[in-house]
């Protein structure tokens, strides 16, 4: 799972640094994803993990680590 | 007016808006000129620090009583209300941001106690009325720092003591890795690059200058300005404004209700054909207002104590916070528009009591104020996630 939320990262993600070798704790923000690419971020992994993000998940601190994408998507998916 | 007046901040707003903004709105209007009388009796009742909570010198009012004064001295004269809406967006923003920072509490509270009246300085050629972008950057040297930004446009620039400003960080930063810099008087000069005459909102008295400015490393705020927009100045920005717009629409609307009125008293036969329209009108006006003091109280909540981030930064409430501003800024037009044929004539002329151009020229300034199209771009993308599901 982390290496697909990595590489849709690296595609979308519009950060400053490569996604694949980025800490798990990095902050996305801080490495330059924007609100506007945190979206195609968000779209790219619903269509990846066919879930739908509720909008309790929908802020900033669910998606500003691979960590916490991680989590938000375990949760979804229930570990399938 | 006397020279002080009783009551809480909010009623004494209102009474410079009702009895100072007033008279001279139209001369304001004319002249394009700075609506001195009501910013000066403002500063002498202490009102410019009125935001700002106790601790850091002000007198702590709330986000609804703020938007409560911006209302109460738009509805005397719109350019009075926005200026102190843009004054109160920068200094709550500042202050907001203070915690942490005994340089930051020390500006603030330098701000309130001389009174001073702080312009804002986020416009730049070349980033496209993009917010979130700056060309110039700061460049800093030791303890002191330089900045030369070229601003498309400045509020009353020329009648601020003080200037809030966002630029890069650094001179490597990229254009969205912002801050927000104080300059205090003396530290700034300005080169006014040509002229502010337009439609509406003349008295804001707004060109484009040269800012070249220089100070203390510590007026840089260090909170970054890509959280100080989404938690501070962004929600205060559409909730003043908006406080701004819905003085005007309110001021159109008892216009025409004083026609109505008028119309009514010379035939008491029942309601005229005009009280059908003002019926209408109330209506919407209720709404907007609804919405306006709704959102500030939702705001006040999230900023109260401990700025609640979670829920200031979702897509929930960025939404929310647009659509608060796309729908304030074009009810205040369509306000003004809809009281027109109320008033007829008499709302057409610009010396009657229920003239209502001014206030029409005024409303059109709303949905150019970040342009509503940018707005519904960035709700396009949002929607593409949002699912309206809580």
């Amino acid at each position: 799972m982390q290496n697909q939320i990595r590489t849709i990262l690296q595609q979308h993600g519009k950060l400053g640094t490569d996604a694949t070798s980025l800490a798990e704790d990095a902050d996305l923000y801080q490495a330059g994803m924007t609100s506007h690419a945190s979206v195609n971020v968000m779209l790219a992994l619903e269509g990846a993990f066919d879930v739908e993000f509720p909008d309790r998940m929908l802020k900033r601190s669910v998606f500003e680590s691979i960590r916490n994408i991680h989590a938000a998507l375990s949760e979804l998916t229930g570990g399938r | 007016m006397s020279a002080s007046v009783e009551g809480t901040p909010v009623e004494k707003a209102r009474a410079i808006g009702r009895e100072i903004a007033r008279l001279h709105a139209d001369d304001v209007d004319r002249q394009a000129r700075f609506p001195k009388e009501a910013i000066e009796a403002v500063r002498a009742e202490g009102l410019l620090a009125a935001s700002v909570p106790r601790e850091l010198g002000g007198l702590g009012a709330t986000v609804p009583d703020v938007v409560s004064m911006c209302q109460g001295l738009a509805q005397g004269c719109s350019a009075t209300g926005m200026v102190f809406a843009m004054h109160h967006i920068k200094l709550l923003s500042m202050a907001a941001h203070a915690a942490g920072s005994d340089a930051t509490q020390g500006y603030v509270r330098e701000i309130c106690d001389k009174k001073w009246l702080v312009a804002s300085v986020t416009s730049e050629v070349g980033v496209g009325g993009d917010l979130r972008r700056s060309v110039c950057a700061v460049e800093t040297t030791g303890d002191t720092f330089s900045i030369v930004k070229d601003a498309t446009t400045i509020s009353y620039g020329a009648q601020a003591d003080g200037l809030l400003l966002t630029a890069r960080r650094h001179p490597d930063s990229a254009p969205a890795d912002q801050s927000l810099v104080w300059l205090k008087p003396g530290d700034y000069t300005l080169e006014q690059k040509s002229e502010w005459d337009t439609l509406g909102m003349r008295g804001t008295c707004s060109p484009p200058f040269l800012v070249r400015g220089k100070g203390r490393a510590d007026q840089v705020l260090r909170e970054g300005f890509g959280d100080i927009a989404p938690l501070s100045m962004v929600p205060l920005s559409h909730l003043l404004w908006g406080g701004v717009w819905l003085g005007i629409a309110t001021e159109a609307v008892s216009r025409a209700r004083a026609f109505v009125r008028a119309e009514a008293r010379k035939n008491p036969n029942g309601p005229p054909a005009s009280g059908l329209r003002l019926s209408e009108l109330q209506a919407r006006l209720q709404s907007f207002r609804t919405l306006v003091y709704a959102m500030a109280e939702e705001y006040n909540g999230a900023m109260v104590n401990k700025i609640d981030k979670d829920h200031l930064l979702s897509i929930g409430y960025a939404l929310r916070l647009n659509n608060l501003k796309l729908v304030a800024s074009t009810s205040v037009a369509e306000i003004v528009t809809a009281a027109m044929p109320i008033c007829g004539i008499m709302g057409y002329k610009n010396t009657s009591p229920f003239s209502l151009g001014r206030l029409l020229r005024d409303s059109f300034s709303a949905q150019l104020m970040i342009n509503n199209d940018r707005l519904h771009m960035t709700n396009a993308q949002l929607l593409q996630v949002y699912k309206d599901d809580s």
